[in-house]
């Protein structure tokens, strides 16, 4: 048998009343990829940020190459060769490259020999790992992508012999998703130990040699990855059977509820990003928007709700234009039937020192049923807080809790329930699974399905292919702001994956 | 020549009104930089300001008067620090709190210890930072226009003023070359960044402020040693808000502090030279006005002028990581 790299015994860490990590064991084989998963909240990223001394365990052991090690603080495991490329990335945001990655490596007092230093040495990684990024570009301008070779860069930079990876594909394309597998794979034949935290299933698959579960803060399985499937995992995840592709039947669309015509838009920089769109959504009908990130999604997303300036074209709710001046009233549109679950629900879904009650009516807190002539309506604002927190399987059901103590998850069924609860026409939903496990998944796949066959028009903007072709009834697919093509849900995914290249109409349908 | 000489007293006396701003904007600058807001500059040049006067007349020693400024000084830093790093505190409170005990306690003390209404006794020469005049000064006081501003504007300064002066390059060049000023710098953007880079926040931030108490009792003494011959109650004035301001018109940058310390300067300069007398057109300006200027301007030209002001953007909140 491999020799041991990392063995951790009884480890238990509580937030205040949240039992994050109770009596953790596991093993990690030296030079393999080791695959953690778990459902939102299971306390993977809590375990793996004690192993690298962010957090300090309240019981346990922890035992390197075989020696019992105090890490108290991440230097110490720096010193003990542990990398981790954070969830959330761990970057000064206004300082280049360089000096993120000689923060805290820096050697000499002064920093003029550390940066040549620095320098040549990324070079050299940069070679050998094919892990390019211009050493002084400022991290803010970097895309995530760039932004998270540069976390990957810092470990090694220090030596890491074990490099940890908190959900690292969340924010990556599928062909960085990819050339991120192919390194980590040149980093295993060195010899190097990875621990991989990832929602996707058929990630653990294709790369990992052995995966553990964890359930609500315990370490439920471990697995040699070629013994088991995603079916098993899946189970194990969420502790019971979970139906990865939805069951839907026939569509039955009915009258144009949303109509976007020639709609062109810029950014900020005055880039073209949505050139010239033209399509439509049908009441019971959920229209899919394929394509790789950054294609101009976002901004069609944002100019079709109001919220961002279009240069030119029209946007027809139920008969009716929309403000296309940038300056929309959200409440007016929310009031004519359009909701819309934001692609960021950080920043625009939620307010995250909220409580969870304050949350799940955002938006709607001018409708009567919250009010008390002039006053908000905290009781009944509550009792309907509580009533979709056990519709949507909000965990945990505390409408009292504050939603930044939500894991991903959840707080995405905060945001789910408060728009599906209203009612609406049109529901313009991105990215809803993003960062979500697989039960979550399920859920939300099967709530879409539902407001479709209720006879809402969906519209559904998503990164993730098996989503847009499981879920769509029409897949549009957009590059460089453009649409380049529509298929019916049965379209190959090489083929969408084609499309979604920019390779043209006539040659990807050949 | 009547106009240039009135312009070289003017400026003569920018510089001498700028560089207790500029000390305790510099002092600023390392605990802002470091993310730990400091709204008690103003106390802690009081108290260093008296604990000059104090131990300048007891000891009969301008460096012991120093000495004692910079010590006290960095203990109500390292209160602050405790407050705000240790205890995760609110940093306004802490700092406000820090004012108030050296308003009231300079007072009381220097009533019980020297008994003239809170002043402390008037200084000798010896024991002050008296002026020292450059080599030459007096040589070519009459080469016209050059030698004139080598002799009463560069020469003749005190000692701190020298100092002053070159701690913006060198503030410049610990920010920007050095190790510490690498840290100091990330630990006020991201101090989750700094953590995870295996470094103590806690630690870093304790010594940016405690280079904030040495500076802010450098400004102390200047006022106390070397613009005056002893401690008066409330000397500061409010000169620790203004470089406050001048460190947020500045952006946090040590350079441009320098310049927006020597424009209040001016303003403040200027002021004193037309007292009294009415300006051409707008006639008498009320003397309340001139000293509300730096603050308008820099409210003014922050809305407008120079683009807005985005300080550190850990500022002001104290490092967590188990909420
Ligand atoms: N710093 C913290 N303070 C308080 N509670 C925390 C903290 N970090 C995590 N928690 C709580 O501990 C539990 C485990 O969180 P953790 O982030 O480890 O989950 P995870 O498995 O990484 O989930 P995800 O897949 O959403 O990233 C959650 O209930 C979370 O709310
Ligand atoms: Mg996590």
């Amino acid at each position: 048998m491999a020799e041991t790299a990392i063995e951790l015994k009884g480890i238990s860490k509580s937030f205040g009343a949240v039992h994050a990590n109770r009596n953790i064991d596991l093993k990690i084989e030296a030079g393999t990829i080791h695959g953690i998963i778990g459902e939102n909240g299971a306390g993977k990223s809590t375990l793996m940020s004690i192993l690298y001394g962010f957090y300090q365990a309240d019981r346990g052991r922890i035992d390197v190459a075989g020696k019992t090690v105090t890490i108290d603080t991440p230097s110490d495991a720096i010193a003990l060769g542990i990398g981790m490329v954070h969830q959330h990335f761990m970057l000064v945001q206004n300082f280049t490259v360089l000096e993120n990655v000689i923060l805290g490596a820096e050697g000499e007092a002064l920093l003029k020999t550390s940066i040549a230093k620095a320098r040549s040495e990324l070079e050299r990684l940069e070679r050998d790992y094919g892990l390019e990024v211009d050493p002084d570009a400022v991290i803010e301008d970097l895309p995530v992508g760039l932004q998270q070779r540069v976390e990957i860069l810092k470990a090694l930079y220090r030596g890491a012999d074990i490099l940890i990876l908190d959900e690292p594909t969340g924010v990556l394309t599928p062909a960085e998703a990819d050339h991120l597998f192919r390194i980590l794979e040149q980093l295993k034949d060195e010899g190097k130990t990875i621990i991989l935290i990832t929602h996707k299933l058929r990630e653990i698959m294709a790369i990992t040699d052995n995966v553990s579960v964890m359930r609500q803060g315990a370490m439920v399985a471990t697995r040699e990855t070629a013994e088991t499937s995603v079916e098993e995992l899946a189970e194990l995840m969420v502790g019971r059977r979970v139906l990865l592709q939805v069951e839907k039947g026939e569509a039955t669309p009915g009258d144009v509820l949303l109509a976007v015509e020639g709609l062109t838009v810029k950014d900020s920089r005055g880039v073209t990003m949505v050139d010239n769109m033209s399509f439509e959504v049908r009441a019971g009908e959920i229209v899919g928007i394929a394509g790789v990130a950054g294609n101009g999604q976002s901004q069609l997303l944002d100019a079709i709700t109001g919220v961002r300036k279009a240069v030119s074209g029209t946007v027809t709710l139920d008969g009716e234009p929309v403000d296309l001046t940038g300056a929309a009233d959200p409440a007016d549109l929310r009031e004519r039937g359009m909701a819309h679950v934001p692609e960021d629900r950080h920043h625009v879904g939620l307010v995250l020192p909220f409580e969870e009650n304050e949350n799940a009516m955002l938006g709607y807190h001018r409708q009567a049923k919250y009010l008390n002539g002039p006053f908000l309506n905290i009781e009944a604002i509550r009792a309907d807080a509580r009533e979709k927190i056990e519709k949507y399987d909000i965990r945990p059901p505390d409408s009292r809790l504050r939603t930044a103590n939500f894991s991903g998850g959840n707080q995405q069924k905060i945001v789910l329930a408060r728009e599906m609860e209203q009612d609406p026409k049109v529901l313009i939903v991105g990215q809803p699974t993003r960062g979500v496990d697989v039960g979550a998944i399920e859920f939300i796949h099967k709530r879409l399905i539902d407001m479709r066959d209720q006879g809402k028009a969906v519209l559904l903007v998503s990164v993730e292919l098996d989503e847009i072709r499981s879920l769509s009834d029409r897949i549009l697919v957009m590059f460089a702001g453009r649409l380049v093509g529509e298929r019916g849900p049965d379209a190959s995914e090489s083929e969408l994956g084609l499309l979604m290249a920019g390779v043209e109409e006539k040659e990807a349908a050949e | 020549m009547d106009f240039f000489h009135s312009l070289i007293l003017v400026l003569d006396s920018t510089v001498r009104l700028s560089i207790p701003l500029l000390l305790a904007a510099l002092a600023g600058l390392y605990s802002e930089r470091s993310g730990v807001f400091d709204i008690g500059l103003e106390g802690k040049m009081l108290a260093g300001a008296f604990a000059a006067g104090a131990a300048a007349a007891v000891t009969g020693s301008a460096w012991a008067g120093l000495g004692a400024a910079m010590l006290i000084s960095i203990f109500l830093a390292l209160v602050h620090g405790f407050a705000s790093i240790t205890h995760r505190g609110n940093q306004i409170v802490s700092g406000v709190a820090i004012n108030f005990i050296a308003a009231g306690s300079t007072i009381i003390l220097g009533q019980a210890w020297f008994r003239q209404g809170g002043r402390t006794p008037s200084l000798p020469g010896e024991a002050r930072f008296s002026s020292i005049d450059l080599p030459f000064a007096e040589a070519v006081r009459d080469v016209p226009i050059l030698g004139e501003v080598y002799s009463e504007l560069i020469s003749g300064h005190s000692l701190l003023t020298y100092a002053a002066f070159l701690l913006v390059p060198f503030t410049w060049w610990v920010l920007f070359r050095t190790r510490f000023g690498l840290r100091l710098r990330a630990v006020g953007e991201n101090p989750a960044a700094v953590d995870t880079a295996g470094i103590s926040v806690s630690w870093l931030r304790y010594r940016a402020v405690i280079c904030t108490g040495v500076l802010t009792g450098m400004a102390g003494t200047y006022l106390s040693l070397a613009q005056n011959a002893g401690f008066v109650k409330d000397m500061t004035a409010g000169r620790g808000f203004i470089a406050l301001a001048a460190l947020i018109f500045a952006k946090w940058r040590p350079v441009p502090v320098m310049f927006a310390c020597l424009l209040f300067g001016f303003l403040d300069a200027f002021a004193i030279r037309i007292q009294g007398t009415p300006l051409p057109l707008i006639g008498q300006v009320p003397v309340q006005f001139m000293q509300a200027l730096p603050y308008i301007l820099t409210v003014v030209l922050l809305a407008g002028f120079i683009g807005k002001a985005v300080p550190p953007r850990a500022g002001g909140v104290p490092y967590v990581k188990e909420r």
